[in-house]
């Protein structure tokens, strides 16, 4: 499976989305500027981590605009493996192919430690590899990650299963506490109606090695490689 | 022309700066602060386009790019002719 | 016309202006006494210390750059070099502590890649007053995020540092920023403005009026009227930065440019006279050409500015199109603003008129150095000559210790900091050391920073010698050996004899250090007239020391690992008190002497926990600080999973409260396998070192007796309540 890891000004986790899937996962994968109108062939798309445009307007709102967004719509569009990670999320939302948006966390501070996430559904493309119920640990690194839905869309993506990921405590109960950052229903990531597109705020691409403390992360990328 | 844009949170979005900013001014005593709402604000100045294309444009760069509609509602008023 | 007033307010002396006059040869114009005062300023020049800092050891066979260039580079083999720097950023951060805090970190960024190496770590040495004072909080809370805002949006990892507290720091923190880079050997760039007829470019940020004389403010003494100075502080710019370090390293990866210098402490002045003084040429700038923020600037103000994130780049003429190109492609510009020229002037022009012409070995290497009086030296303290009650109930002292914020845990702070970007730390900050993974090896490095300025105060070559010899000691504790020094020297006023006598002892016990571990300093920073009303802070040398790990699978944590695992100490139990953070929190005192130091000894405990950590011994290793041994015990529980505990026997013979709490250096806490304690003890015997099993691994709880009675015992979940919930106790009462 071939992956584009899309580069926007200010993103900082494409060179660690390259390694994870090259060296960790021994995946062939090219980096896509967002200047360019060129899906270079790829499989998936993944929107990395950072800070695009330095999160100056709000987090992912510029990127958006990149001329290569188009394309990245069209491919999703049309069914194409799409992945965001944080800020990747954040643009996603921005773009309109996840509901919802980003606040600030709760406590107003960037937070980045290991949190503990809970599967919760096994049947995306990007966790079919993972029993539904199991428990990731896998770290967040985010200013912005209090996710938002207008009740009536929050209620969708519960009815439709969208909802992959929720910050749980380490029995896996999704409490007020374990919820480090405010969001709606503990929502860490979820997926589009249609499952082909999923946003989340922890980096599976830092916990993809033992050698950095967890690899939980392998079995979202595991998932992805097993669809094709 | 300038034109001023205020960027704020839509009243049923939690707004925690707002929040904090409220319990820091209670703290020091304005207890007549009832509610705080935080926001941002654009000035642009813009050039060769007359008012009523200033009437469809300011909304239409407000509401596309400037605000995110999901969480956020704008005002806007023309500061300098 | 130059007048006694305008020596002043550019902290320039008669003699240094007379010097000046005799150099060009006529009397300057305004804007020249502007050059000449940022370069010969004391951050500039180093003009009081340059003389000390001559004595420090430099060489090494692994040293490709020592002191004098952007920072220093270290080769590690295999085609790598590292090059990493420590700074101050202490004025500025007391001035706007976010902002002054954020451009700290902009700062030791561009010293790095500057030098075409990618910034793969941050760590900070920071310093506050008491969190008791809702200021001091508010200076803690501004530095820390204005660190987080810049590190985690520029994609380098803020992997470790220290907090220390002390009153003295009240009304002048200190903000001492590292950074590590990795680079090619052969990709080394240099500040160099060869080639005459090449094209000077400016890349970067446009130039405001921020930050003029942010060089000369630093060097002067604070009074209550520089909380008027804020709009001299520079603003950050830290997503401006990020595309600057990859259109930089895009530059000099494609061999395209001659020479690069970024544009820090007395911004385009600095780089126009420093890169050619470096190659024997002259410089000749347009400063209508300059890109520029606002309107109607004066060549003083465009020369002096500070804004951030701006960089100069020597070019060839048939390369300029090129380095565009490359520039364009991350959005920013490279303007063309002027040319290398024979000769040794720094010509600077501005509407049609030679505004600057002036030789730039003048303006660089000619400034007056100092000799300035020393006193002598108070005579030290006997050792603890004033008797140290017994404290009476050993386990509230313990509670005390883990709850005082100097020695409580910092997750507060550093959870604010991404240090995971880049895929490579591979111990999370709070251990002895951080670590980062060499992609493509199996190769690690370590860096600490260290400094404790109570023991300076009372003795600053003891002090300073312990910073090193500590740094040391926990790169030893997570296997890597040292290879190279930094130091960041954090002082009064040089023109207190006081001071100076502070400063010379350090440099003494820093090179005595160095020389005992044979590792060079390759550069580092004086920040001096850290006064603020007349007062001077405690000396406060930070040392930087970067290591190497060979195996990255046998890095040694700090955690407890296995029940029954044996807890050994490694060095000597000997009764100081002197200076340590128990006589502080428990008996209000700063007095005393810090711990001896026998460097051959601490080098021998060293040398055995690396030889115990490369042969795979070690379960675990963490060195004994402040808070000595139960603290350290303490802190080996809480980094272990399911909180694991101990229990500990000490020998009496020693009072209890220099048992548990004293602070004699050269001491580490392991612990191994039961079966692997003879080769252990066997090893450290080898060396002559003293060692010894003073328990074992299992509970729940920290139990230490001593000479029958058990003076602390208590579950490692309280006590990690009471050290982990200590520094956000301050901040969430504040938020209540």
């Amino acid at each position: 499976m071939k992956f584009g890891v899309v580069v926007f000004p200010g993103s900082n986790c494409d060179a660690d989305t390259l390694y994870a899937f090259r060296e960790v996962m021994g995946q062939p994968a090219v980096s896509l500027w967002h200047k360019d109108h060129d899906l270079a062939g790829v499989d998936c798309v993944v929107l990395p981590g950072g800070f695009s445009y330095g999160d100056y307007l709000r987090s992912g709102a510029i990127a958006r605009f990149s001329p290569l967004m188009r394309d990245v719509r069209e491919f999703a569009d049309k069914g194409g493996l799409v992945l965001g990670i944080c800020n990747g999320f954040q643009v996603l939302l921005e773009l309109g192919l996840l509901p919802g948006a980003m606040l600030r966390n709760k406590h107003l501070k960037f937070l980045c430690r290991p949190v503990t996430l809970r599967v919760e559904n096994d049947r995306t493309r990007f966790t079919r590899r993972a029993r539904k119920e199991r428990l990731l640990s896998i770290p967040i690194a985010h200013f912005d990650g209090n996710y938002y839905a207008p009740p009536e869309t929050l209620r969708e993506i519960e009815d439709r299963g969208q909802v992959a990921f929720r910050y749980v405590d380490a029995d896996g109960r999704a409490t007020p506490e374990a919820n480090v950052n405010g969001s709606l229903n503990n929502i860490a990531g979820l997926v589009n109606a249609r499952g082909n597109v999923l946003g989340m705020m922890p980096h599976p691409e830092r916990a993809a090695e033992r050698l950095l403390g967890s690899e939980d992360g392998r079995v979202i990328f595991e998932s992805m490689i097993s669809t094709l | 022309m300038k034109v001023r844009i205020l960027v704020s949170f839509k009243d049923s979005v939690l707004d925690p700066q707002g929040q904090t900013v409220k319990n820091a001014l209670h703290t020091l005593g304005y207890a007549a602060v009832k509610d705080v709402r935080q926001g941002k604000v654009f000035e642009l100045d813009l050039a060769g386009i007359s008012r009523a294309e200033a009437d469809r444009l300011v909304p239409e760069m407000a509401g596309k790019v400037l605000a995110n509609p999901i969480i956020e509602k704008f005002t806007w008023q023309i500061v300098e002719e | 016309m130059i007048d006694q007033r305008i020596l002043d307010t550019h902290n320039l002396t008669r003699g240094e202006f007379d010097l000046i006059v005799s150099l060009i040869g006529r009397e300057p114009n305004l804007t020249e006494i502007g050059v000449f005062s940022a370069m010969w300023s004391e951050h500039c020049s180093y003009k009081s210390s340059k003389i000390y800092l001559k004595g420090l050891p430099t060489r090494g066979r692994a040293v490709v750059q020592g002191p004098g260039e952007n920072a220093g580079i270290i080769d590690i083999g295999g085609g790598k070099v590292i090059v990493f720097k420590i700074e101050s950023h202490n004025h500025p951060s007391f001035i706007e502590p976010f902002q002054g805090a954020a451009t700290g970190v902009g700062g030791i960024l561009r010293d790095i890649f500057t030098m075409g190496a990618r910034p793969i770590a941050l760590l900070d040495s920071l310093r506050f007053g008491p969190l008791e004072s809702p200021r001091n909080r508010s200076i803690m809370e501004g530095v820390v995020s204005g660190i987080s805002s810049y590190g985690n949006s520029i994609g380098v990892p803020t992997v470790g540092g220290e907090v220390y507290f002390g009153e003295n720091y009240a009304l002048n923190p200190l903000v001492n920023v590292f950074c590590l880079g990795l680079a090619d050997k052969d990709k080394i760039f240099y500040a160099k403005a060869e080639g005459i007829g090449n094209a000077v470019l400016y890349v970067g940020s446009k130039t405001g009026r921020d930050g003029i004389h942010g060089a000369t403010m630093a060097s002067a003494e604070f009074g209550k009227e520089t909380e008027h100075k804020r709009p001299n502080v520079q603003v950050g710019d830290p997503f401006k930065e990020k595309l600057l370090v990859e259109a930089c390293l895009e530059v000099m990866d494609r061999g395209v440019i001659v020479g690069i210098q970024d544009m820090g402490a007395a911004g385009l002045t600095c780089s126009t006279a420093e890169m050619p003084a470096k190659s024997g040429t002259g410089l000749e700038i347009d400063l209508d050409l300059v890109p520029q923020r606002e309107e109607g600037m004066t060549p003083y103000e465009i020369l002096l500015s500070e804004s951030q994130e701006r960089m100069l780049i020597v070019a060839r003429p048939d390369k300029v199109a090129e380095v565009r190109e490359i520039f364009s492609k991350w959005d920013l510009d490279a303007v063309e603003i002027g040319r290398v020229i024979e000769g040794d002037r720094m010509k600077v022009r501005f509407h049609g008129q030679v505004v600057v012409d002036v030789p730039v070995s003048a303006v660089v290497d000619l400034c007056p150095m100092y000799r300035r009086p020393v006193a002598e030296p108070a005579p030290l303290e006997p050792r603890n000559v004033r008797p140290v009650p017994s404290p009476g109930d050993l386990a509230a002292v313990f509670r005390k210790l883990l709850g005082s914020p100097t020695i409580a845990s910092k997750e507060w702070v550093f959870r604010q900091y991404d240090h995971m970007v880049q895929t490579n730390t591979v111990l999370l900050p709070g251990a002895d050391a951080a670590v980062l993974r060499i992609k493509g090896t199996t190769r690690a490095l370590a860096v600490s920073l260290d400094g404790n300025s109570l023991y300076a105060q009372l003795d600053p070559k003891t002090g300073a010698a312990i910073a090193v010899a500590e740094a040391c000691r926990n790169l030893a504790c997570v296997g890597a050996r040292p290879v190279g020094v930094t130091n960041c020297l954090n002082f009064g006023s040089p023109e207190k004899p006081g001071v100076m006598a502070q400063f010379k002892a350090a440099i003494d016990g820093i090179t005595e250090a160095c020389l005992a571990f044979e590792i060079p300093v390759t550069g580092g920073n004086v920040s001096f007239y850290n006064d603020t009303e007349g007062a001077s802070i405690y000396p406060t040398p930070v040392l930087g020391v970067v290591g190497l790990i060979e195996d990255v699978g046998r890095v040694v944590t700090p955690g407890f690992k296995g029940e029954g695992d044996a807890v050994v100490l490694l060095g000597r139990m000997t009764p100081e008190l002197g200076g340590s953070e128990y006589l502080k929190v428990a008996h209000g005192r700063e007095d005393g002497l810090p711990p001896a130091i026998n460097l051959a000894g601490e080098r021998a405990v060293q040398e055995t926990c690396l030889e115990a950590a490369e042969a795979g011994m070690l379960a675990s290793a963490h060195d004994l600080s402040e808070g000595g041994l139960a603290v350290a015990a303490a802190e080996c529980a809480f980094a272990a999973p399911g909180r694991l505990g101990c229990r500990l026997e000490l020998e009496g013979g020693i009072r209890a409260d220099a048992l548990l709490f004293g602070e004699a250096q050269s001491r580490i806490l392991v612990t191994v396998e039961p079966a692997l304690l003879p080769a252990l003890l066997d090893l450290a015997a080898k060396r002559g070192v003293a060692a010894s099993r003073i328990g074992t691994i299992g509970g729940h709880r920290i139990r230490i007796a001593v000479a029958g009675a058990v003076p602390v015992d208590l579950p490692v979940e309280e006590a990690r309540t009471i050290w982990s919930g200590a520094i956000p106790a301050y901040f969430e009462a504040k938020e209540s």
